[in-house]
Order: C-alpha cells, then structure tokens, then sequence
C-alpha cells in the first residue's frame, strides 16, 4: 500500500532543513503511519537527498507525524542551487512510500 | 468576538486578497506578513541607497486604496510591513492617506547596535553550526530581533487605525489584537498558545483555505476567487478558521491541518517571544460549512531569548538553463553538461559548489524521483556558486555557445546569459530579551 492511499503531506523549509507532514486521512489509520513510517525509513527512502539525519514528531492529536529532514536543501535559503529550494515538493514525493499494511 | 484575516501570506502574496478580505465580508483586523528571512537583506540595501526606502512597498499604496472602507467600516490594521525602516513606512501610509492614524513598533533593528551587543560579550552564535557571529562581522547586511504581540498590542492601544512593525513574528500579528482586544497577560500561556497558534494557521494566507493543498485539490471550488482566511476569536482563547462566504477555497479540518504542520519545528516546542505553544494540544472540529472549531490549546511560558534574524553576504551564484528534446532529450542534456564542466574546468575553473539538475528527470526529487528513459523535454540546469564573483561571470559565458557548438536542438535560452546573484545567507542567533526594548511612536 502506498502512503497515498491513507494520508497527506506538505512540506516546507527551516534553512538547510525540510519539514514533512503526514496527516493520516482516517483517524484509525494514524497507527499504521506511526508503526511504519519510522524516522529510520523515511531517511532510506530518500537516499542522498537528505545529508543529515531524520528527527520524527508524532501529533497523534492531528493523526499526524511531522519529519524534519536536515541538511536536505543544499544549503537551503538562497545559498541552495537547487530549483527545489523550499523542500516543496518532498511531501508530494514521499506519497510514493511503501506501507507494510 | 472578532474577526481577524490575513490578507498577506508574503511580500508578493496576492495584491487583491487583503482588498477582497475588507470588501467581502465582515472584519475586525486586517494583518498582513510581508517579512520572510531574506526580505530584510533586501530591504536594508534599498534603505543604504534611499534613506525613505526599506520597508514593504505595496503597503502604502494598499492602505490609501483601503483608507476610505477602514474607516467606514472602523477595520484595524496590523502589519509587518515596516521592514528595516518603520517610520518611513508610516510617513509613507500618512503621505497617500492622511485620514489613517498610524502607529509605528522599533526597538527590533539591531544592525547598529551589533558591535556594542559583540564587545559585551554576546557571542550569537549560530542556531545551526554554532559558529561566533564575529566570524561574519563584515559582511552582515542586516540584523533583527523577532519581536512578539505584546509591543503591537499596545500600538493598538494608542487608537491608531494602522500598526506598523519591523520584524514580529508573523504570529504576533494575529496574536496582538486578541491581547488587546481580550486583556490578555503575559502569565496567560493557553490563551496566548491559542492566539500563537490561530496566528500559525492563517501565516501562509490562503494555504489554510485551499490553497497548495493536497486535499483533493482538483475538486477544490473557485481558486481563481480563493478566499484568504479569518480567525473568529473569542475571549476563551477558542477560535474558528473559516473566509467570507461566497469565495472560492475550501476550508475543512483537513486543509487546516495541512497548514498546521506547514514549517513545523518540536510540535511540543514551539517557541514565540509570547509564549511556547504546544502543537500535541491542539483539538480541531467541523463547525458547518467551511469553518473548523479549534480548541483545548495548552501553552507555557515564553522563551528568556529572542531569536535573531541576521543576513549576510554569502559570495555569489548563478543558475543557467537549457532545454533539449526528442529523441534523446537526457542523452543530450548529459553530453552538454559534460562540455561545460570540461570548458570550465580547462578555463581553470573551480567553484565551491557546481550543480546539474535535469528538469523534468529528477531535478526536485533525486533519487525518489520516478523514473522516465525517454522523456520529451528536459530541461538542463546548472549552477555554480563561489566566493569569487569573477569566476562565477565567467561560467555564464559557458552555456549558450552550446546551442551553436553542442549536441543537437538545445533551446530555451531566450533570456541570454543567465544572471549573477549576491547570496545572502541567513543566520540565526540568541539574545537575552532585555537586550531589546521597543517604543511606539504615533504618527496623525
């Protein structure tokens, strides 16, 4: 299953760090985000892109996970050379995560 | 209650949209958030070059267009438009609309005080890398402290129809009129979480209302009419987000959400000059159509810093494009990015940093990015940068020859050389909060 299928994202910038967030679209599925999207995976997932490490935040108030990415925007702000500068579109991009579920 | 809504999500955010937002419906308080991180770099050149310029220059012209019906219809405004020249701003509005009262918040402007702030021994260390700010000294192009809802509630305070602020945070803007309108203290953590938090969620204009939301978008009604949105504030620190009725947009628990997670650091952590407000609180709930209940937030006290917002230059860069097509668009695109890097590096060329994008391959999302062998258009896309200015020119010089000399059908160089850049970097610090004291000024 695709996290598409159960949840929504949007992504932004702090610097050189991105932010995620993972919405659960059903509160009943908040579990399956918690138990499979680790910090750990989502670090894999986007191999190279991210420099740094993964932090993950759980909002289980919102059904929510929120996922900083750090040193993932090429130094971020305007010192980045990336057309992506923001981190923009890592929300859209991490919908293709495969969930065990 | 009031209303408060956020016709501004940055400086060049929709022009209409704060029109819209007084002409549409009921409203209390217009807030507008003019300031991102690199804005005030540029501001504090315009006002090196023009002592009447750095601040936000729609905003004048905004309020004389809106002079009339904030007055008719008794709406305050509340904006960071004032940038690195406040007054300026004021005496600007008071030029184009001499019917406004406008008060002005200063104290958050730091660029002349930094060597006295370095000689007492307060080191501003980076928030990212930890370095000392003495390592940056001259090349710093700007220096701000975010300042929070207290000083420009008590702006509003003074009767004043349009406050006028340097760098507050974009919460605060929401924030002050519930400290001022509801008699909230500094001790009153839920309430001004709640307030914090209201100000989070419309920060980003239409972003709560519909706008970049993954929320079925397409099925989403009007967005070329979207309405920006409106806090509805009550005293209890409870609120509903919703916009006029008749605009395009949508708003549910869902695009609010969205937003709530949008640039989120600790949810838990949250830290303002108000108040730290904790994200794990927050309760959300439909209220009818396009309105969503926002309630049980829980706060606590303020950080003893403020957080620095400091620009400074950074060396320089350049991005430059090409556009190759079938057959063979990657093929293509890869070959002339190998010439370049040849020609630059037979040039005796070297930047800190070069980069090649393949738009239309991978150039947002590397390696998540879905794969495509024989896409019709690509478009190439380098970049350098570097410290030397002159070395960064001369790569400019080094990408359109290939149009003549590369591989077949390369296009899209319509704009000629690609431009050069300053880089002004960012760089966050803290600063004890006594450190920083503002004054309102009133100007009728």
């Amino acid at each position: 299953m695709k996290l598409h299928e159960i949840a929504h994202t949007r992504s932004g910038d702090k610097g050189d760090t991105a932010n995620i967030g993972v919405i659960a679209w059903r509160e009943q599925d908040y579990e399956i985000l918690e138990r499979e999207l680790t910090a750990d995976r989502v670090k894999a997932y986007f191999g190279d892109l991210v420099q740094g490490n993964v932090e993950r935040f759980e909002l289980p108030n919102l059904g929510a996970l929120n996922f900083l990415l750090h040193g993932s925007l090429g130094g971020g702000g305007t010192v980045t050379l990336r057309v992506d500068a923001q981190g923009k579109t890592y929300g859209a991009a991490l919908l293709n995560f495969e969930l065990d579920a | 209650m009031i209303r408060i809504g956020n016709g501004q999500g940055f400086w060049g955010d929709w022009l209409e949209a704060p029109v819209r937002l007084v002409e549409q419906g009921p409203l209390d308080y217009l807030i507008l958030d003019y300031l991102a991180e690199v804005t005030m770099s540029v501001l504090q050149k315009q006002k090196q070059t023009d002592p009447v310029r750095g601040y936000a220059s729609d905003f004048p012209p905004l309020m004389a267009r809106l002079a009339p019906q904030l007055k008719a219809k008794r709406i305050k405004v509340v904006a960071n438009a004032g940038g690195v020249n406040p007054r300026a701003c004021a005496e600007a509005v008071r030029k184009l609309a001499p019917e406004l009262k406008v008060a002005v918040v200063t104290g958050d402007d730091l660029y002349d005080r930094l060597d006295d702030l370095l000689t007492r021994g307060y080191e501003m260390r980076d928030m990212d890398t930890a370095a000392p700010l003495s390592s940056i000294r001259n090349r710093i192009q700007s220096a701000n402290a975010y300042i929070g809802a207290f000083p420009l509630a008590e702006a509003l305070a003074t009767g004043a129809d349009v406050v006028i602020a340097g760098r507050s945070t974009d919460t605060a803007l929401a924030l002050a009129p519930m400290v001022y309108q509801f008699g909230w203290g500094p001790q009153d953590y839920n309430l001004l979480a709640a307030g914090t938090i209201a100000g989070h969620i419309v920060e980003c204009g239409a972003q709560c209302t519909g706008g970049n939301s993954q929320c079925d978008w397409k099925s989403i009604p009007d967005m070329a009419n979207i309405g920006y949105p409106i806090i509805e504030a009550k005293p209890d620190g409870t609120f509903v987000i919703t916009k006029h009725e008749g605009t395009g947009g949508r708003v549910t628990v869902d695009t609010v959400k969205e937003q709530l997670l949008y640039e989120l650091g600790d949810p838990k952590r949250y830290l303002t000059p108000d108040c730290t407000a904790d994200f794990t609180s927050i309760r959300l709930a439909p209220d009818g159509e396009n309105r969503v209940r926002v309630y049980g937030i829980q706060g606590s006290e303020r950080p003893p810093t403020l957080k620095l917002s400091i620009s400074f230059s950074d060396g320089w860069k350049s991005i430059g494009t090409l556009v190759y097509t079938a057959p063979d668009a990657l093929a293509k695109a890869e070959a002339a990015d190998r010439i370049v890097r040849q020609r630059l590096d037979g040039l005796g060329l070297h930047f800190e940093e070069i980069r090649t994008e393949f738009f239309g391959i991978n150039a947002c999302n590397g390696p998540v990015a879905l794969l495509n062998s024989d896409p019709p258009e690509i478009q190439l896309r380098i970049g350098v940068r570097d410290p030397d200015r002159k070395a960064v020119d001369r790569f400019t010089r080094e990408l359109i020859p290939l149009v003549l000399n590369g591989p077949p059908g390369a296009t899209g160089f319509g704009e000629g050389r690609p431009p050069v850049r300053e880089i002004v970097a960012y760089w966050s610090a803290l600063l004890p909060r006594e450190e920083i004291t503002t004054s309102v000024e009133v100007f009728e």
